[in-house]
């Protein structure tokens, strides 16, 4: 159990470390990727997305099973020995992150106005030009999507546990330390816990939210 | 004199509604060719075709003597040397200078020329003190004086203006209206389309005005003709009803 301050920090640091890099990377991958799917006219489109929209629901415990599969002893990349550590929950939780990242990116791109679209083309922009351009006319939603994204992963609890397996001192994020504390029955740290992790999604998304308020000069 | 655009039978139809029904004429180099007509007549789709936004859904276009499609890979070659300005004036999310310094980034100058160019069309615009405000803050007047020097601020050589004025005070209709004659003095290969509800500008401005009616060009004639005595009667009560107010 959690029983030092710096205990309490190092698994708080980790929490956001893991929840972090999951979704610089899972919307460094969903953002272009959205964009693309919103933008660029091509076969199968409507299709793509739906798949996309599908995958807002995909459960954490199977990416985590997944993870878990592949990073396993006996699994195809078993001997890059990165199972129950921050590396392998980092990319269960950035498949997470790809579906809600690349569904928001499209819907927001989509939503810029035709005309917005058409003074861009008309102004000389190349179709990858007009892209960029037009992703950054879509920023609000952009944020709005790493938020989405932050939320889901900071809040999860299967794939963490999955592959991280909660080793103290390791691979034990908030969620899993409450998950813990309260099958010991140390309900009131469980709930203390509960109030840090709240605490710093909290923080998290008033600096995103100043991010997505930002004046474009 | 050489031909800057010319449309072969162009057609262009929505779902149900014909827009444009083959239309063909040639606007030649160094013209200021005005285009007039109702609400819904097919003009500003003139204008879309020939700046290749939209493909006709019949029909070619040529620019400057050479067949273009729109969506293909020239197009955007061809697009980078004609200048529009459509009819509802859009301004990007990010400051008054870098609004008209889009163009030039695109277009791949670098950044001191830029600062240079568009340094020199603030202070023109007389919006210098605002170059660093978010241009969505300005006001409806100068978001289209902005639009206007944004899409000419490359030397294009085709220049397109729908209802490029609309929603100025007459200081600065004049103001725009000596800019777009600079701007075809300075250069005999420069071309201008005017798209315009305004009979007096389609006077002040154009060499040849063209009719659209419904889709249908009614009569393209030089400007003293159009005004004095155009051939079909369509347009002497369109001009006749205009001049009232
Ligand atoms: N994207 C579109 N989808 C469907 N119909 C369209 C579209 N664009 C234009 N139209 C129709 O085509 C016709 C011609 O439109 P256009 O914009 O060229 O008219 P206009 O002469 O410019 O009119 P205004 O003076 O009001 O600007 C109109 O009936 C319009 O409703
Ligand atoms: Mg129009």
């Amino acid at each position: 159990m959690i029983s030092t301050g710096s205990e309490l920090l190092d698994v708080t640091l980790l929490s956001l470390y893991v929840s972090g890099m999951a979704t610089i990377l899972g919307s460094a991958i969903g953002i272009p990727l959205g964009a693309l799917i919103g933008l660029k006219e091509f076969g199968g489109k409507g299709a793509v997305k739906t798949l996309t929209y599908t995958l807002y629901g995909f459960p954490p415990v199977l990416s985590g099973l997944v993870v878990y599969y592949v990073f396993s002893r006996a699994g195809p990349l078993g001997d890059l020995g990165i199972l129950f550590t921050p590396t392998a929950m980092i990319i269960a939780e950035t498949f997470l992150v790809i579906p809600l990242v690349t569904g928001i990116t499209i819907t927001s791109v989509v939503e810029v106005d035709r005309s917005i679209k058409d003074t861009v083309k008309a102004l000389g922009a190349s179709s990858s030009q007009s892209i960029v351009t037009v992703m950054r006319e879509a920023w609000v939603g952009l944020v709005m999507a790493c938020m989405i994204g932050f939320g889901r992963v900071i809040a999860e609890v299967g794939a963490a546990y999955l592959v991280g397996g909660n080793i103290d001192g390791e691979t034990r994020v908030l969620t899993t330390a409450i998950m813990l504390e309260t099958r010991m029955g140390h309900f009131e740290w469980a709930m203390s816990l509960g109030i840090v992790l709240l605490s710093v999604a909290l923080m998290v998304f008033l600096f995103l939210r100043l991010l997505q308020e930002r004046e474009m000069l | 004199m050489k031909p800057a655009i010319c449309l072969e039978g162009v057609s262009k139809k929505y779902d149900q509604i014909v827009a444009l029904r083959d239309a063909s004429f040639t606007v030649s180099k160094g013209e200021v060719f005005g285009i007039v007509g109702p609400s819904g007549a097919g003009k500003s789709t003139i204008l879309r075709i020939v700046d290749l936004l939209e493909a006709p859904t019949e029909g070619k276009l040529l620019i400057d003597g050479q067949y273009v499609v729109a969506n293909s890979v020239r197009a955007e070659a061809v697009r980078r040397k004609i200048g529009m300005v459509l009819q509802k004036p859009v301004v990007l999310n990010r400051s008054v200078a870098n609004n008209l310094g889009y163009s030039l980034m695109i277009r791949g100058w670098n950044e001191d020329r830029i600062a240079e160019v568009v340094d020199a069309e603030l202070r023109r615009l007389g919006l210098n003190g605002r170059r660093k405000t978010n241009a969505r803050n300005l006001s409806g007047g100068e978001m289209q004086r902005l639009c206007f020097a944004r899409a000419a601020i490359h030397d294009p050589s085709i220049l397109l203006l729908d209802e490029f004025a609309a929603n100025l005070d007459p200081t600065n209709v004049a103001l725009l209206e000596n800019q777009v004659q600079e701007f075809i003095r300075k250069d005999p290969n420069r071309t201008v389309v005017i798209v315009t509800h305004n009979m007096f500008q389609a006077k002040r401005m154009c060499t040849r005005i063209a009719l659209i009616w419904d889709g249908e060009i009614v009569e393209i004639a030089d400007r003293k003709k159009f005004f004095e005595s155009p051939d079909d009667a369509r347009t002497a009560a369109f001009v006749g009803g205009e001049s009232i107010y």
